[in-house]
């Protein structure tokens, strides 16, 4: 039997980004808060052996263990899902940080486009641009409503960058300037000026400044020692919720940070929440913590699957399209890559950081007529140095065995001598696609697993081979011995390393009977659940989801504190 | 490598003066940059000269990590021939037999990896289709003993020979059969195993050597990757290929 612990006025599931910054709005304002996190305790002590790429990018030590929970899939309904039994194409964070420790430190803004997504479309390309199988919506918030949540996250995280005028205003720039251009992004510069493009540096949660950031939580600058994804950075130059926003909370001495606590279920009467029974995960005893709001704050999967497994909200029915939980499950596209081989020509592509690379814009969102195509939204056209690890990098022409004399001579002879012009696209979501409770497969606490049903669709087909011959047409103009382009979108393989930017399942709208949650992340169904992660997006774009969790994370910081301060009641 | 190594010291003093002075890392006396205790010490890594008599070892430059923990002598050798021709000798330098990838292998089996301790190894293992994963009930470990076993029956079949006894083309048809699956090992396909085994040569040709393989840092050398440093604040920038002498996570032991 459970424990039952006393009542608290506010309860998170989850402390990475999300978690973390909800943790400091609320302490910080004097709220007593239990953080809940099913992973361990974490600072920077745990990362002084990081730069190990066997370990965190192979043995995938700081993600979640799948022994516990994965997820099972299925490319479409008529397949019976299987679970992911080790990791391939995407990795899932787990402990203290969550993901915003392993990850790289892109941090973006989606466009003013993407938020009102259905409208701007329909009234530039008429109602029928896309079938009605692509479950288009606007978020119920604009782009102009989001800026000052995006500035704060900035401010706190340390953002590095510049202003990009085809996107979005900005009320502040950047807090701390871009990242070193490097000699290959100087090519990549030339070559897309060339063609009357517009390049710029990436936003980068890696510091390329020493940084002070309101809170007072001062950081040094990137050592561009080349362990940012799947690592954690020892120096604390990387933006992690465990250099910034817990030790912030921690501070205030009003949050209560529980590890090895396995949230299982929200406790509920049917309208609102009354707590969440949580698991020891080391010792197997079983908690009962009351609370008068629950805060849901798990990425996407663990979102979807706490509210199917608490039957809080309705599930989404592709038959119908009714329901909104496990809606608008989406990802991102990354076909369309041209890879650049030099025979005599070395690049120091060993050095680097997760959020160095440089982009353009002129071919995300609407920033080009899509009159003439058969997609919507576009991708982020960029070079990237990330700092190329010998296990994981071994490019070789096409043709060259995967194994062998020959394997070897090649993959040595090109260790340091490729570039890449990478396509990011945009994920559409399709009402085939989406996130339900697995019919056969259970968790190592007997709940449900996840079911995935996904595959790419005709609109991502149609971009990538837009973007393919976008890439190889700045390759071509950069220069190189030979060429390889991925011209098509292969179907989604759960097995292939592509991409971790899952998003949707529980998104956020104007309108209860399309959407999960209203602007502040509110629950429409039950208003005293908060959910918070890229669960919300009801689309994703071309970009790296952090930025836009962060912004979500501070506005839902103030709804809640709002929710509590006025007893109750829906918040839009 | 004279000039490499020069630059490599120069590197070092400055990369840990850089980054001391950006350890001023605390807020509201909470130390966030923690790595600043951990690093005291890092950069003066002139080794200090131990104490230890080394009398009674009798080869004192023999590496006590290459033993075995896992593999029979006759498994071992099996792996050894397998691995290099997944990865052999040539200009460029060792193969994986001199890299001691078996010996990594080896001790990756005897890991938690090696019985599947963090996979999802729950509930039924129906046949995939092509784009889901492959659901393997075998534990790594006893995979890899079924693949040796597999190599030797199948040469057995094949040249009337066990494995390390075939000349390298053999070997090398044997595995092309195995790497398309023509051999059915219990349970499963010859693919399968034939899978882990390159993927465990690569690791094993470049995971830190604390691992076991890639030895003294060989399989790095080869393709010019300096291991793990602190910094590449200079070669981030640099027109010119720098070529440094590659740094193993020992030299972040600081002691």
């Amino acid at each position: 039997m459970s424990t039952k612990l006393p009542k608290v006025p506010a309860v998170i599931v989850g402390m990475g980004w999300a978690g973390g910054i909800i943790a400091a709005e609320l302490t910080k304002a004097g709220i007593p808060v239990v953080g809940l996190e099913r992973g361990k305790e974490r600072t920077t002590n745990d990362y002084l052996m990081g730069h190990d790429e066997l370990r965190f990018q192979h043995r995938t030590e700081l993600m979640q263990d799948l022994s516990k929970e994965t997820i099972t899939h299925r490319n479409n309904p008529n397949m019976r899902a299987l679970p992911m039994r080790s990791y391939g194409t995407f990795i899932v964070g787990d402990g203290v940080g969550g993901a915003g420790s392993h990850w790289n430190g892109q941090t973006y803004r989606f466009l003013p486009y993407d938020f009102e997504i259905k409208t701007l479309t329909e009234e530039k390309y008429g109602a029928n641009k896309l079938g009605p199988e692509y479950t288009l919506q606007d978020w119920g918030m604009t782009y102009d409503e989001i800026e000052p949540y995006y500035d704060t996250f900035e401010k706190m995280a340390g953002i590095s960058g510049e202003t990009v005028e085809m996107y979005g205003h900005r009320s502040n720039p950047y807090p701390t300037g871009p990242m070193v251009k490097t000699p290959t992004f100087e090519l990549f510069e030339e070559a897309t000026k060339k063609f009357g493009y517009h390049p710029y540096m990436i936003p980068s949660g890696n510091l390329s400044e020493n940084y002070t950031n309101p809170d007072g939580i001062a950081r040094g600058a990137c050592q561009y020692c080349a362990y940012c994804e799947n690592f954690g950075c020892e120096y604390g130059a990387k933006a992690d919720p465990v250099v910034t926003v817990i030790p912030v909370a921690k501070e205030t001495g009003n949050l209560d940070l529980r590890t090895h606590s396995n949230v299982t279920q929200i406790l509920n009467d049917g309208t609102k929440a009354t707590g969440v029974v949580y698991v020891n995960t080391i010792t197997g005893e079983e908690f009962e913590q009351p609370a008068d709001v629950v805060i849901v704050t798990s990425y996407v999967f663990n979102n979807v699957r706490l509210l199917l497994n608490s039957n809080i909200g309705t599930p989404y029915n592709p038959e119908t399209g009714e329901g909104s939980i496990g809606k608008n499950y989406c990802y991102q596209v990354s076909a369309g890559a041209t890879t650049l081989f030099y025979d005599d020509k070395s690049f120091n592509n060993y050095a680097g950081a997760g959020a160095l690379g440089i982009e353009i814009p002129d071919f995300a969102g609407d920033n080009f007529d899509h009159s003439d195509v058969n997609f919507i939204h576009g991708s982020g056209i960029r070079m990237t140095q990330y700092g190329n690890r010998p296990i994981a990098i071994n490019h070789t022409p096409s043709g060259t065995p995967s194994w062998g004399a020959e394997f070897k001579k090649q993959s040595i002879k090109y260790a340091n001598s490729t570039l890449q012009v990478k396509s990011q696209g945009a994920s559409i979501p399709h009402k085939d696609n989406y996130l339900d409770l697995d019919p056969e497969y259970k968790d190592a606490y007997g709940m449900p697993l996840l079911r995935m049903t996904y595959d790419y669709t005709e609109q991502d087909k149609e971009l990538v081979k837009y973007m393919a011959k976008v890439t190889r047409k700045i390759a071509e103009e950069i220069g190189a011995d030979h060429y390889e382009t991925s011209e098509e979108q292969a179907p989604f393989n759960v097995n292939v390393d592509t991409n971790t930017h899952n998003t949707g399942g529980v998104i956020m709208g104007a309108d209860p009977e399309t959407s999960a949650v209203n602007s502040y992340l509110q629950m429409w169904e039950a208003e005293n659940v908060f959910v918070i992660g890229a669960s919300a997006f009801p689309h994703n774009s071309s970009f790296n989801p952090t930025g836009t969790i962060g912004a979500l994370s501070y506005r839902a910081s103030e709804g809640i504190i709002k929710y509590l301060e006025d007893g109750g009641g829906l918040l839009v | 490598m004279e000039e490499s190594e020069k630059y490599q010291l120069d590197e070092k003093g400055s990369s840990r003066r850089k980054f001391l002075r950006n350890s001023g890392v605390a807020a509201g006396g909470v130390v966030v940059g923690s790595v600043l205790g951990g690093l005291i010490g890092f950069g003066e890594k002139e080794p200090k000269e131990t104490a230890i008599n080394h009398e009674h070892a009798a080869t004192p430059a023999a590496n006590p990590n290459a033993a075995l923990m896992f593999f029979t002598p006759d498994q071992y050798q099996t792996t050894i021939a397998a691995t290099e021709r997944i990865f052999p000798a040539d200009d460029n330098g060792p193969g994986a037999a001199d890299l001691n990838v078996a010996i990594y292998i080896d001790h990756q089996l005897a890991s938690p990896w090696g019985i599947n301790a963090k996979d999802y190894m729950l509930g039924a293992f129906y046949k995939a289709e092509a784009t889901q994963q492959e659901q393997v009930r075998i534990l790594r470990k006893d995979l890899f003993l079924l693949g040796l076993k597999g190599l030797d029956d199948y040469s057995a079949k094949k040249f009337d020979s066990k494995f390390t006894s075939l000349d390298a083309q053999q070997q090398d048809e044997v595995l092309t059969d195995f790497e398309k699956g023509e051999h059915k090992l219990s349970g499963v396909s010859s693919s399968i195993f034939f899978g882990l085994l390159r993927m465990l040569t690569i690791e094993g040709a470049y995971a830190d050597p604390m691992y076991g393989g890639n030895k003294d840092m060989e399989g790095w050398a080869m393709r010019k990757f300096p291991g793990s440093r602190m910094n590449f604040n200079n070669e981030v920038v640099s027109k010119e290929f720098i070529e440094l002498e590659p740094e193993s996570l020992q030299s972040h032991m600081g002691h």
